[in-house]
C-alpha cells in the first residue's frame, strides 16, 4: 500500500525556518500537462518549418559505394536532398575521449557518416520535405549500393580483435582500466570461502515516450541559431553547436521546453541532431527532426551490456576480505560525446563492494566496439551492475556459509559511525547510513514474517525468494566527473531571483526539468528563501538565452547544486528587499523580515509594508528614496559543489517475488525502498523518482533487451517486441526514509533521481534466486526471462 | 476513389470540415490541422497508449485511426475534456499525488482513466491496473497513478482517500 | 512512421465491395477496424493502392443466437463479443480469451472478422473458432459459401478467402450443457502477443472426458488441433499419468518456431504445461 510521507499541501504558506522545505507540494508546472497544454518540441510551429528524416544503413557494417538522389529530389514537397560530405561543410566531426580516462581511444564521428556506416541505423543521408510524410516518400526513392564490411557483433570477438573496425586505432578497445588495491591474491587463498560467478547483462535502452526531438531555427541574417530541442543539458548544447557548426557561441540559443521523459538517453551528442541544426543553417529555414519510435530502438543510445566475472572471498565468520571482478563491456563503433562511453564501465570498477569495508580490491575493465548500435550513460549509470554483481555474489557467499542475507551484509556493512571513509577502490564517503537502512528496511517489509511465510509456501510447492540489495549512489557530481577530463560540461550552477513590482519573484536557474521536479522543488526553495509564498514564485529553466550558466539536470545533480545557488540566491535577494524596506521605513534591517509576502517587523510580526507596495516604490518612485540608494532587486549566485568528487548516497532495496517452476514466470508481489538523500526538499517527489527508477530498474532486470543477429540487426526494435514495464506487472513499492544532510552545502541535499534504478536489477535477481535456492538453480543473466528460468531449472 | 477525402467530424463539441489526406491518422490530424497538440503519438503502432483518445464515447488509438475514418463521428481530446470539467476530479488527484512527470503519457491516461472511472465504479486495484495496462509510462512506475485512479473511485464511493 | 500514399472508398454495399476488389486485385485492402492494417501502413510494411472501408456497411456486425448456434457478423468488435451475455452464456471460452486480446483501445475498435481474416499465428480468435468448430461464411457476388475453420486456415497469413471475397460472419454451434471449456494464454504482459495459448473444449460426462478439442496459439504458422495429444485424452478419465501422455503426444502435434524470446523447446514445454492446466479446467 502506498505510504504517504507528508500531508499534501495545495496552497500554503510559508512556515517556519524551514518554510516549503520538506513539504509535499504539488508541482505548479505540472498543470499545464495535465490539461495537454504543454509544449514539447513536436508541438512548435515556425513558418518554413521543414522535417528531416534520416537515410539510415540497413547494414551493421558497409562501404557506401554509391548514393543516387536523382529520383528522390523530384518527389513533391522535397526541399533537399543530401549526403555526408554536404553536411560536412557545415558541422565538424567530433571524437569522445576525455583525458582523465587514461588511454581512451575513439574514431571520429560526423553528423551525417562518410564513406562507411558502422552500425545498422546510422545515417548516410537525409531528405528535407515539408512534411514527415513526404520525405518518408522520399526516401524510399534513394538508391545505394554497399559493400558489406565483416561485422563485430561479440564482445568477446571484439576484444580478441580478429577484425579491427578502425584500423587506425589498432584494436577494438575503447578504454580498458586496472585498479588493485594489492594483496588480493594473498586474500583468496588464505580465505576460509572463495565464491565466483559470472553475471551477464544484455544491452538495454530508455524508451522515452517523446521520441529525440530537435527544431533548428536558422536566421541567416544574423548568423543566429535557435534550437529547441528535448535535452537534459542546453548550455553543453549551445557550446557543442556553436563549436562545431562555426557559430559564436552568443548566437546560439538551446530552449528546452517540456520534454517528453530522458533519464540520461537525451543529455548526449547525436549525430542526426547535429545534421538537423547544420540543415537548418544550409537551408536558411527552420528544420525539425524527431525520432520516431523504431528509429529511437535503433539509434538511441543503448547501455549496460556487460559480461562479469567476480569473485568474493570471506572468513567462515562472514567477514568479506576482498572482491574480484573482470568486466567486459561492448559499446557500439564509436565512443559517444562528449562524455564517452567508457563513464559506465567506470563506474563498475568505482562502485562494486561499496557499501562493505573490504581493504582489497581487485578489477579489470575493458570497454570494446562493436558494430551494433552506440551506448552511453543512461540512468544509474553502471550502478545496476555493480550493485548486483556485489549483491548476487554477496548472497551467494551467505548461502555458502548458511547465513542469513541480512546478518551477512550487517556484518560487512561500513558502520554509520566509521565516516568520513575511502573505499577499497577510492571512493570518498561523507557519510553514509548502511546500517540504519537496513535496519528500516527490515522493520518496513517484516522480513521475519516475510521469511517465515517463505518457509510455509515452500511446503506447498510455492516458491517465494526474498532478494536484498545495499547501494551507493554518485549524486551532485563535481568537476571531477567531466570537467578535469577537458569536457566543457559545467558541473556548477546558477540561479538568479528577482522581485516584481507586485511583489512576484521570477527565478531563473540553470538546472533542468524532464519531470523529475526541479522546476517545483527550486519554486520551494525560492518561496522559502525569499519568504513569499509559492503561489508568487516562477520559474524559469531550459534557456540558455535567459539562465545562467550552468550544467543541466543528469547524475541526480538538480536539487542539490541547482537548489543550492537558489538558496543563496534567494537568501541575498531577501536581505537585498530588507535593505530596500529599511530604506523605505527609514528603520534598520535588523528590525525586519520578509514572512508570506510582507515585510514585518523581526520580533512581533507586524505587517509594515507589503512586497507588492515595496516592488512599487522600488521600481517606480525611487525618487522617495534616500539619493545614494539603490535598489538591488535581481540576485544572481552560483554554486560549485566542493570537498567531494560526489556526494554518495546510500540504500537498501527489497523485492518479494513468486517464481512459477512450471513456467519460468516470475511474480513481483512488493518491492521495498529505504534511501538516504540527505534533506528532502518534496518528499512526494523524491518517493516517486525513487519508484520511478525502481520500475525502470525492473525492466532490464527482467524484461527489456535489445537483440542482436549475429550478423548486428536489431531484431526487437518496436513496442511490441521490447517489452517495457506495463503497469498490470508491476508492484506496489514502498519507501522509507533515512536523512543525513551533507555538510558541504546549507540546503544539504544530495540527489535521489537514480537510486530506484541503481538497486532494483540486484534485490530482483536476488529474490529469483533466493526463491529457486530449494531447487539448486540459479540465473545468471538479465534480464531474467521465463527461458532463464527454465533453463536454471533445467527443464529447457 | 480519392487520396483526399471531405471529412465532417465533431472536436470537442465543435464541428470542423476538412479535406483530409487517406493516409493521414486521426492524432496527425488533430495535432497538425487542428493544433490540438494534447494527443500524443508516442508509437505509431498502437502499443503505447498515448495517443488515446475518444470516438463516440469509446477510448480508441488514435494512431490507428484514420481521420477519415472520423467521418460523422464525435472526438474527444484531453483539451475539450478539460475545458468542459469532465476530468477534473482526475486531474486534482493526479496533481496532488504526482501521478505524472514528463506529462507526455498523462493525457493518454487521462482518457483510459476516465474510461474506467465512468464503466466501472467498483474496479478493484488491480482493475486499475489491468485496465491501464495498454499505457505505456515510463517516469512514474505506475503507482502514483493507480493511488491516484483509487482515490477518485473512493471518494466517489463516499469512503474518503486511499 | 508515416503510412505511404493511398486511396480510400467508403464502400455502402458488399457488392460494391466485391467490385472493387475484382478491379484493383492485389492493390485494394479491406479496412475493418485497422488495427492490424493501420500498424501495417504506418510501419510501411505493405502499401496498397486502396483503402475499402467496409465499416459503414449494414447487417454486418452483431451476435445472434438461432437453431443451436451463435452467429458473429464479422464486424463485431472485440470489446461486444468481450462483454455479450449471450456469449458467456452458450461459448464462455470467447469470454475468457476477449481480456487476452491487446487492450481496451483496440477491442473498442478491432474486429472479430478482422482477426480470422488475418490469421496471425498467435491470435485468440482463430484457435478459439479451430476448438469449437466454427464455420466462416464467406461471401461473393455470386454468394455466400462456408468454410469449416479447421480448413480455413491454411499458411502464415494465408486463410481459404479467395480475390473478391468478403467474411461476413462467424457461425459456432452452442455446445451443450456437459460441454466444459477452456482457454489459456502466456504472455509477459496483459495484451502481449501470446508466447503460446491453448483453446480446449471437452464434454465432461461425469469425469470421462469425449470430444476433446485442443487447439493451440503460437504453436506453429496456423492454430493447430494437437490431434495426437486429444487420442491421448479421448474416452478417458483424466489421471496424472494420462495428462502426462497428452503433454507428451504434444510432440507429434506441434512444432512452434522460436523468436528472439523463445526457442522451439521453451515453446513446447510451455505448452505441455498449459496442456495441463486446460485439461484441469476440463475435469472441474
Amino acid at each position: 500500500m502506498n505510504t504517504r510521507t507528508e500531508s499534501l499541501v495545495t496552497v500554503p504558506g510559508p512556515k517556519t525556518d524551514s518554510g516549503y522545505i520538506g513539504h509535499s507540494v504539488p508541482r505548479p508546472n505540472a498543470r499545464r500537462l495535465l490539461q495537454g497544454r504543454g509544449a514539447y518540441v513536436d508541438d512548435l510551429r515556425l513558418p518554413r518549418l521543414a522535417h528531416v528524416v534520416f537515410f539510415r544503413s540497413p547494414h551493421a557494417h558497409a562501404r557506401i559505394k554509391r548514393l543516387d538522389f536523382t529520383r528522390a529530389r523530384t518527389l513533391p514537397g522535397v526541399i533537399a536532398v543530401v549526403d555526408g560530405h554536404d553536411v560536412a561543410k557545415f558541422c565538424k566531426p567530433w571524437v569522445a575521449v576525455l583525458g582523465h580516462l587514461k588511454g581512451i581511444k575513439s574514431a571520429p564521428q560526423y553528423a551525417i557518416a562518410i564513406e562507411r556506416a558502422c552500425c545498422q541505423g546510422e545515417a548516410v543521408a537525409a531528405v528535407v520535405a515539408e512534411s514527415r510524410a513526404q520525405a518518408e516518400d522520399a526516401i524510399d526513392h534513394i538508391e545505394a549500393e554497399w559493400e558489406d564490411l565483416p561485422a563485430v557483433v561479440d564482445m568477446a570477438d571484439a576484444l580478441a580483435g580478429n577484425y579491427v573496425i578502425h584500423s587506425d586505432l589498432g584494436d577494438n578497445i575503447c578504454f580498458s582500466r586496472e585498479l588493485d588495491t594489492g594483496g588480493v591474491d594473498a586474500a583468496f587463498a588464505n580465505a576460509d570461502v572463495v565464491v565466483e560467478e559470472t553475471l551477464e547483462f544484455d544491452r538495454h535502452t530508455g524508451v522515452t515516450l517523446e521520441g529525440r526531438s530537435l527544431l533548428a531555427d536558422y536566421n541567416a541574417a544574423e548568423h543566429a541559431l535557435t534550437v529547441y530541442h528535448s535535452t537534459q543539458a542546453p548550455h553543453m548544447m549551445q557550446d557543442i553547436i556553436s563549436r562545431h557548426l562555426d557559430i559564436p557561441e552568443a548566437n546560439v540559443r538551446v530552449i528546452a521546453k517540456d520534454v517528453g521523459g530522458s533519464f540520461g538517453i537525451k543529455v548526449h551528442v547525436y549525430p542526426d541532431e547535429m545534421a538537423t541544426a547544420a540543415l537548418s543553417v544550409m537551408l536558411r529555414r527552420p528544420v525539425k527532426f524527431v525520432a520516431d519510435r523504431l528509429e529511437s530502438f535503433l539509434t538511441d543510445i543503448h547501455a549496460r551490456e556487460h559480461k562479469v566475472r567476480i569473485r568474493l572471498a570471506c572468513t567462515k565468520a562472514g567477514e568479506i576480505l576482498a572482491f574480484d571482478l573482470d568486466d567486459l563491456t561492448g559499446i557500439g563503433p564509436y565512443s559517444v560525446y562528449p562524455r564517452t562511453s567508457g563513464i559506465e564501465g567506470n563506474q563498475v570498477v568505482n562502485l562494486t563492494g561499496g557499501p562493505y569495508k573490504h581493504q582489497r580490491y581487485r578489477a579489470r575493465l575493458n570497454v570494446v566496439f562493436t558494430n551494433k548500435n552506440v551506448t552511453c550513460q543512461y540512468r544509474a549509470v553502471g550502478h545496476p551492475i555493480a550493485v548486483a554483481i556485489t549483491e548476487s555474489i554477496v548472497d551467494l557467499a551467505a548461502g555458502k556459509l548458511g547465513m542469513d542475507p541480512a546478518e551477512f551484509r550487517r556484518r560487512n556493512l561500513i558502520p554509520d559511525d566509521a565516516y568520513p571513509y575511502t573505499s577499497a577502490s577510492g571512493m570518498k564517503f561523507e557519510k553514509l547510513s548502511h546500517q540504519q537502512a537496513l535496519d528500516k528496511l527490515l522493520a518496513l517489509m517484516d522480513y521475519d514474517k516475510l521469511r517465515a511465510e517463505q518457509t510455509e509456501l515452500r511446503r506447498k510447492g510455492i516458491y517465494r525468494g526474498i532478494g536484498l540489495a545495499a547501494m551507493i549512489e554518485v549524486t551532485n557530481p563535481s568537476p571531477a566527473f567531466y570537467g578535469v577530463g577537458g569536457a566543457r560540461i559545467s558541473s556548477q550552477d546558477g540561479a538568479t531571483l528577482r522581485l516584481e513590482p507586485t511583489g512576484m519573484v521570477t527565478c531563473m536557474v540553470s538546472v533542468t526539468e524532464q519531470g523529475q521536479g526541479t522546476e517545483g522543488i527550486c519554486a520551494q526553495i525560492a518561496a522559502t528563501a525569499v519568504g513569499v509564498g509559492i503561489d508568487k514564485v516562477r520559474i524559469v529553466t531550459g534557456d540558455t538565452g535567459t539562465t545562467p550558466y550552468g550544467g543541466g539536470t543528469w547524475a541526480s545533480r538538480g536539487a542539490g547544486i541547482g537548489g543550492e545557488a537558489v538558496l543563496q540566491s534567494g537568501k541575498v535577494l531577501r536581505a537585498h528587499i530588507l535593505d530596500v524596506a529599511a530604506a523605505i521605513l527609514q528603520a534598520s534591517g535588523e528590525m525586519l523580515d520578509v514572512r508570506e509576502n510582507n515585510v514585518v517587523d523581526v520580533r512581533t510580526g507586524e505587517v509594515k509594508l507589503s512586497l507588492a507596495e515595496l516592488g512599487r516604490v522600488a521600481y517606480f518612485r525611487p525618487d522617495t528614496l534616500p539619493m545614494n540608494f539603490q535598489s538591488e532587486l535581481m540576485v544572481t549566485r552560483h554554486y560549485t559543489p566542493h570537498g567531494y568528487g560526489f556526494a554518495f548516497t546510500n540504500g537498501f532495496q527489497a523485492s518479494l517475488v513468486e517464481v512459477d517452476t512450471d513456467t519460468g514466470f516470475v511474480r513481483l508481489l512488493k518491492h521495498w525502498c529505504v534511501e538516504d538523500c540527505g534533506t528532502i526538499i518534496n518528499p512526494l517527489l523524491v518517493d516517486e523518482q525513487i519508484r520511478g527508477g525502481v520500475v525502470q530498474g525492473i525492466g532490464g532486470a527482467l524484461f527489456e533487451h535489445c537483440v542482436y543477429s549475429p550478423e548486428g540487426q536489431l531484431l526487437n526494435g518496436n513496442m511490441a517486441e521490447y517489452l517495457v514495464p506495463m503497469a498490470g506487472e508491476m508492484p506496489d513499492i514502498i519507501i522509507g526514509h533515512i536523512v543525513t544532510p551533507t555538510q558541504t552545502s546549507e540546503l544539504g541535499a544530495k540527489g535521489a533521481g537514480e537510486a530506484g534504478t541503481a538497486g532494483a536489477p540486484g534485490a530482483v535477481m536476488n529474490a529469483i534466486n533466493d526463491a529457486l535456492k530449494p531447487l539448486n538453480a540459479r540465473v545468471t543473466a538479465q534480464p531474467v526471462t521465463p527461458e532463464r528460468v527454465l533453463r536454471a531449472l533445467g527443464k529447457v | 476513389m480519392e487520396q483526399s477525402v471531405e471529412t465532417t467530424m465533431v472536436v470537442n463539441g465543435g464541428t470542423v470540415t476538412r479535406r483530409i489526406p487517406a493516409r493521414q491518422h486521426l492524432i496527425d490530424f488533430l495535432r497538425e490541422d487542428l493544433g490540438l497538440t494534447g494527443s500524443h503519438a508516442g508509437c505509431e503502432h498502437g502499443a503505447c497508449g498515448a495517443c488515446t483518445v475518444r470516438v463516440d464515447g469509446k477510448i480508441v488509438r488514435g494512431c490507428l485511426m484514420l481521420a477519415v475514418q472520423a467521418d460523422g463521428k464525435r472526438i474527444d481530446t484531453i483539451e475539450g475534456l478539460s475545458d468542459s470539467g469532465e476530468i477534473a476530479e482526475l486531474q486534482q488527484a493526479f496533481h496532488q499525488r504526482n501521478a505524472l512527470q514528463c506529462g507526455f503519457c498523462t493525457p493518454g491516461m487521462l482518457v483510459a482513466a476516465q474510461d474506467l472511472v465512468a464503466d466501472h465504479p467498483d474496479a478493484t486495484r488491480e482493475q486499475i491496473r489491468e485496465h491501464l495496462s495498454g499505457n505505456y509510462c515510463r517516469c512514474t512506475g505506475y503507482h502514483a497513478i493507480v493511488d491516484a485512479i483509487e482515490t477518485v473511485l473512493n471518494t466517489r464511493r463516499g469512503k474518503g482517500h486511499a | 512512421m508515416k503510412a505511404p500514399s493511398f486511396a480510400y472508398v467508403r464502400a455502402k454495399t458488399l457488392p460494391e465491395v466485391f467490385q472493387l476488389l475484382e478491379t484493383h486485385g492485389d492493390g485494394a485492402r479491406l479496412l475493418a477496424g485497422g488495427q492490424s492494417l493501420l500498424a501495417t501502413l504506418n510501419l510501411r510494411l505493405a502499401s496498397p493502392e486502396l483503402l475499402v472501408d467496409i465499416t459503414g456497411i449494414p447487417g454486418l456486425s452483431g451476435i445472434d443466437v438461432a437453431n443451436g448456434r451463435i452467429r458473429i457478423g464479422a464486424l463485431t468488435t472485440h470489446a461486444e463479443v468481450g462483454r455479450s451475455p449471450e456469449i458467456a452464456r452458450t461459448l464462455p471460452m470467447l469470454s475468457l480469451a476477449a481480456p487476452h486480446i491487446a487492450h481496451t483501445a483496440i477491442r473498442n475498435v478491432g474486429t472479430f472478422g478482422g482477426s480470422i481474416a488475418l490469421a496471425d499465428p498467435a491470435a485468440e480468435w482463430p484457435a478459439c473458432c479451430v476448438a469449437l468448430k466454427a464455420e466462416f461464411v464467406v461471401a461473393s457476388k455470386t454468394g455466400s459459401r462456408r468454410v469449416p475453420a479447421h480448413d480455413f486456415f491454411q499458411g502464415l497469413y494465408t486463410t481459404d478467402i479467395r480475390p473478391a471475397e468478403v467474411l461476413t460472419a462467424i457461425e459456432i454451434p452452442i455446445p451443450s450443457r456437459e460441454y466444459r471449456s477452456t482457454f489459456l494464454e502466456l504472455a509477459r504482459r496483459h495484451g502481449d502477443f501470446a508466447i503460446v495459448g491453448i483453446a480446449a473444449i471437452a464434454r465432461n460426462t461425469r469425469g470421462t472426458l469425449s470430444d476433446v478439442r485442443l487447439a493451440y496459439l503460437g504453436a506453429g504458422q496456423v492454430p493447430v488441433l494437437a490431434q495426437t495429444a486429444m487420442a491421448a485424452v479421448e474416452g478417458k478419465r483424466l489421471s496424472p499419468d494420462i495428462v502426462d501422455a497428452a503433454a507428451q503426444a504434444l510432440t507429434s502435434d506441434l512444432d512452434p518456431s522460436g523468436d528472439s524470446e523463445s526457442t522451439s523447446a521453451t515453446k513446447m514445454h510451455l505448452a505441455r504445461v498449459l496442456t495441463g492446466r486446460a485439461l484441469a479446467a476440463l475435469n472441474a
